[in-house]
């Protein structure tokens, strides 16, 4: 390689390199702000060793825990329990659940916090995993059958 | 070792090779797409989560996927265009970025119509979602500057910079979904170890990326034939061969 371009190749990995230095350094400082959700242990136990405070805006991801869904008779307010690895926290919501909204799926719900382990969402969302398989595969597989949104009034 | 690709730094060379190129592309891009798509919209089974709703991966997929690669084969073409100087390249990345560009728009299309039904919401600022979005701003600024300036060669430098720098944007994409929690899910084929997806839905799946990576390479070859034209207008062979055609 002749020197001429040797030293534009130099000068385009420098730039590069430098950019991609500054970037990922940026991204690192700001690592806690893109997740997008707190998990219910950092709900509880803090995360980078801050507690969000009662009455603070934020998103909670987590498992709806298995049996703890209970719906108002009356009105469309439902309550159920998030969990990740440990501790538990409850979510109460006063709107229409998305259709992949199951017990033991992931949901992330936006909202404040009530008290210490209670939050308020005005938004749920459901988050689905990365695997795909038929609904027989799921079955034999897992025991999961497959429910039509539209037929599952109770789940 | 290298010797065999100089005279494809010649336009009039990269022309022919595509005109002579373009027919086995094309063919097979229809090919693969039509019978992928079929195959997966109407004839692959329904998921065991999301039931019917899960068949837009059929085309979310591979135009995600290939929305990056398309991004990595213009910088490359950035690079050599920068490196070595040579016009051809800095002409494939005016080719390749609004073929890039459109790729990138049908992933975040297609992902905000499943994500409605799926997720509850059409949009969520999380990582990966969000820089998707700056991918499609970086072909846009590359289309941009191409066109910017009033003399192409500097107009090319500077988009070839930019397209340098927005490589870096790459991996944050693919590792999103690893470094930070978001509401999209992890990889399901681009990844080691084995894909998260069943044979039945894996193959028609594969198919239809193969589709499109074939549409893409017919998609460029053209835009590259156009934008050659374009830019040797002046020169005799070009002349030759607007006068043969009409």
């Amino acid at each position: 390689m002749n020197p001429r371009r040797q030293k534009r190749l130099m000068a385009v990995i420098a730039v590069i390199t430098l950019v991609g230095g500054a970037i990922a350094m940026m991204l690192y400082a700001l690592s806690q702000n893109i997740d997008l959700f707190y998990t219910p242990s950092e709900i509880i136990d803090g995360k980078n060793g801050q507690v969000p405070q009662v009455g603070q805006r934020l998103k909670i991801g987590g498992m709806v825990v298995p049996g703890s869904v209970v719906r108002d008779e009356e009105t469309l307010k439902v309550s159920f329990q998030l969990t990740d690895t440990g501790p538990t926290v409850t979510v109460e919501y006063l709107g229409l659940l998305p259709d992949l909204f199951r017990e033991g799926q992931g949901i992330v719900a936006t909202g404040h916090l009530l008290s210490a382990t209670v939050i308020e969402a005005d938004e749920v969302l459901a988050k689905h995993d990365e695997e795909y398989m038929p609904p027989e595969v799921a079955e034999a597989m897992k025991g999961i059958k497959h429910v039509k949104p539209s037929e599952s009034s109770s789940y | 070792m290298w010797k065999w690709l100089h005279p494809y730094a010649k336009t009039e060379k990269v022309y022919g090779l595509c005109q002579t190129l373009l027919p086995w592309f094309a063919l097979p891009a229809l090919l693969c797409l039509t019978t992928g798509l079929i195959w997966g919209l109407a004839f692959a089974p329904a998921d065991y989560q999301q039931g019917d709703a899960a068949r837009i991966m059929y085309i979310h997929v591979p135009s995600a996927i290939l929305s990056m690669s398309t991004y990595a084969a213009m910088a490359i073409a950035a690079l050599v265009g920068m490196v070595w100087q040579i016009r051809t390249a800095d002409m494939a990345v005016a080719a390749i970025a609004p073929v890039g560009a459109i790729m990138t728009f049908i992933a975040l299309f297609t992902g905000a119509v499943w994500g409605k039904p799926m997720w509850g919401t059409w949009w969520v600022w999380d990582a990966r979602l969000t820089s998707e979005l700056i991918l499609l701003f970086m072909y846009l600024g590359v289309m941009a500057l191409y066109h910017a300036f009033d003399d192409k060669q500097q107009g090319a430098k500077a988009a070839g910079v930019l397209a340098l720098v927005g490589v870096i944007n790459l991996p944050i994409i693919h590792y999103s979904v690893e470094w930070w929690n978001t509401l999209h899910q992890g990889a399901s084929l681009m990844k080691l170890g084995k894909p998260s997806i069943e044979a039945d839905m894996l193959w028609p799946l594969l198919l239809s990326l193969l589709g499109f990576v074939l549409t893409i390479a017919t998609l460029v070859m053209l835009t590259l034939q156009n934008e050659i034209i374009r830019r040797e207008l002046h020169r005799p062979w070009v002349q030759k061969l607007a006068q043969g055609k009409s």
